[in-house]
């Protein structure tokens, strides 16, 4: 078992989702509730991610960050440092191609939520904060839940994109779905083995965790 | 009450995150690019350099072309070995590298199959043409001519053994050096025209049979160091060990030959 990629792994799946939870919410709980001009072209933006190919996705995003040109040249030259072949490009890309996974779950889990009891919250003066902290979230948690769970085994064994924008750098950008794929070209069959099983048990963890929840769910809605 | 209970799960978390990063990131180990064919070799040498000098190093391995092509869009690399000088002059030529780097050992090619295939392994490759010919052939695989050093060499010797044209259905392109020698090491392919260094690895004994191809049947692979831009003094130490008597001693057991 190759600890740091497995480490680098979590490390980058925690990240993203310290970013995509707010994001989730902020974009799912207002997709839920407003019609606005322009809503139906966002959300195909949003789920773009869900039939592009990762190497389409991987390709705009080496373009657009290469530090010889365009936005990756005034990165560098205004942070020092562009988004590919590092560990913030990794997060970048992750939380783009997570999107789809942390808002459709939440905006369901939002819309679910029956109006009358937002607008009986709102009719007894309770600020739109306290509304979402006192009434929303409660309600909507298992949602939230299963599009954090979702979004971290997804980060976990993304590959191409991650091959892509990231290298294959250790301890940098050698996640662990990298580490197999590097351990299997160094004919190294038995750490790849090993590798390929802790994820294949990780993901059935997670798909099963996510059933259960949504069962859950549905128990105490009825 | 709620609030700051999650207030408290999440600096807890950032606390934990704060203390892995300077585990998971250290920033004064150099990253070297490096032909995925060097692997073996060049994990023993780190290793001897580690010994030595108690100084450790990230490698990235791919294919030359892939790398350069790392490098030119900002990769984080120090040192670069390449499988073929080409790459290095035209990095030079972009100003990416402190010179014009220097070949340290000249690559190999095997011809490679599974320990159980009945494939008749020779130098003029006359088994696989005699295969082919009887429909026998199924897969063979090489590294991808467009981006890996080796690719293009494997590709000579088939021009030159006029195999090219009919055994182009045949063929599978490996993402690099190393990924060719895994198809064919691995039965996936049927036989490989890899890298002599990865056919001698140790993990492939008894796993494989192999036979070397003479070099004068391809442009010499000439395996070039060379220091990039960023370059600090773990890399430019390392590179200079490269090139001395003991790690030249590693690379010629690997199968390279010395220039």
């Amino acid at each position: 078992m190759d600890w740091q990629a497995l480490a680098l792994s979590v490390k980058l799946s925690f990240v993203t989702l310290l970013f995509l939870l707010p994001i989730g919410i902020l974009l799912g709980r207002w997709l839920a509730y407003r019609q606005f001009w322009g809503k139906s072209l966002l959300q195909t933006l949003l789920a773009l991610p869900l039939v592009l190919p990762p190497t389409v996705l991987g390709y705009y995003l080496l373009v657009a960050f290469s530090p010889n040109q365009g936005l990756g040249l005034w990165l560098v030259n205004t942070f020092g440092t562009t988004l590919i072949f590092n560990f913030q490009g990794l997060v970048f890309a992750s939380i783009i191609f997570n999107l789809p996974f942390a808002i459709h779950p939440m905006q369901r889990a939002f819309a679910a939520i029956p109006r009358e009891i937002r607008e009986a919250a709102a009719c007894c003066g309770m600020r739109p904060s306290l509304v979402l902290w006192k009434i929303e979230l409660p309600l909507a948690w298992s949602g939230i839940i299963s599009a954090m769970v979702i979004c971290f085994a997804h980060t976990l064994g993304e590959f191409g994109i991650v091959l892509m924008v990231g290298g294959n750098i250790p301890a940098e950008t050698q996640t662990i779905a990298i580490a197999i794929y590097d351990r299997v070209q160094s004919f190294d069959d038995h750490a790849a083995a090993i590798m390929s099983f802790s994820l294949l048990l990780f993901s059935m963890l997670t798909i099963s965790f996510t059933y259960w929840l949504s069962a859950r769910s549905e128990r105490t809605h009825d | 009450m709620k609030v700051s209970l999650l207030t408290k799960q999440l600096a807890r978390s950032c606390f934990l995150l704060m203390l892995l990063s300077p585990i998971l990131r250290a920033a004064e180990i150099p990253v070297i690019a490096a032909a995925s064919n060097i692997k073996f070799a060049l994990e023993e040498i780190s290793t001897a350099f580690h010994q030595e000098t108690g100084k450790t190093l990230h490698i990235s391995y791919s294919s030359s072309g892939n790398l350069t092509r790392q490098i030119q869009q900002g990769g984080p690399f120090e040192l670069f070995l390449s499988a073929n000088a080409q790459y290095v002059v035209q990095l030079y030529q972009q100003h990416k590298t402190l010179d014009r780097g220097q070949v340290f050992a000249l690559g190999r090619l095997a011809l490679l199959t599974h320990i159980g295939s009945g494939l008749i392994l020779d130098e003029q490759l006359n088994g696989l043409k005699q295969a082919q010919q009887s429909g026998q052939l199924q897969r063979i695989a090489i590294a991808n001519p467009e981006h890996a050093p080796f690719g293009i060499a494997a590709r000579e010797i088939l021009q030159k053994q006029q195999l090219w044209d009919t055994i182009l259905p045949h063929l599978i392109l490996a993402e690099n050096a190393a990924q060719a020698t895994q198809f064919a090491s691995s039965g996936a392919a049927q036989v490989g025209l890899v890298s002599y260094s990865l056919a001698l690895a140790p993990t492939l004994k008894n796993r494989v049979r192999y036979l070397l191809i003479p070099d004068a049947l391809h442009q010499p692979l000439q395996q070039t160091a060379v220091l990039l831009n960023n370059a600090g003094d773990t890399a430019k130490l390392f590179f200079h060990y490269l090139l001395q008597e003991k790690s030249r001693g590693i690379l010629s057991r690997h199968g390279y030959t010395l220039p």
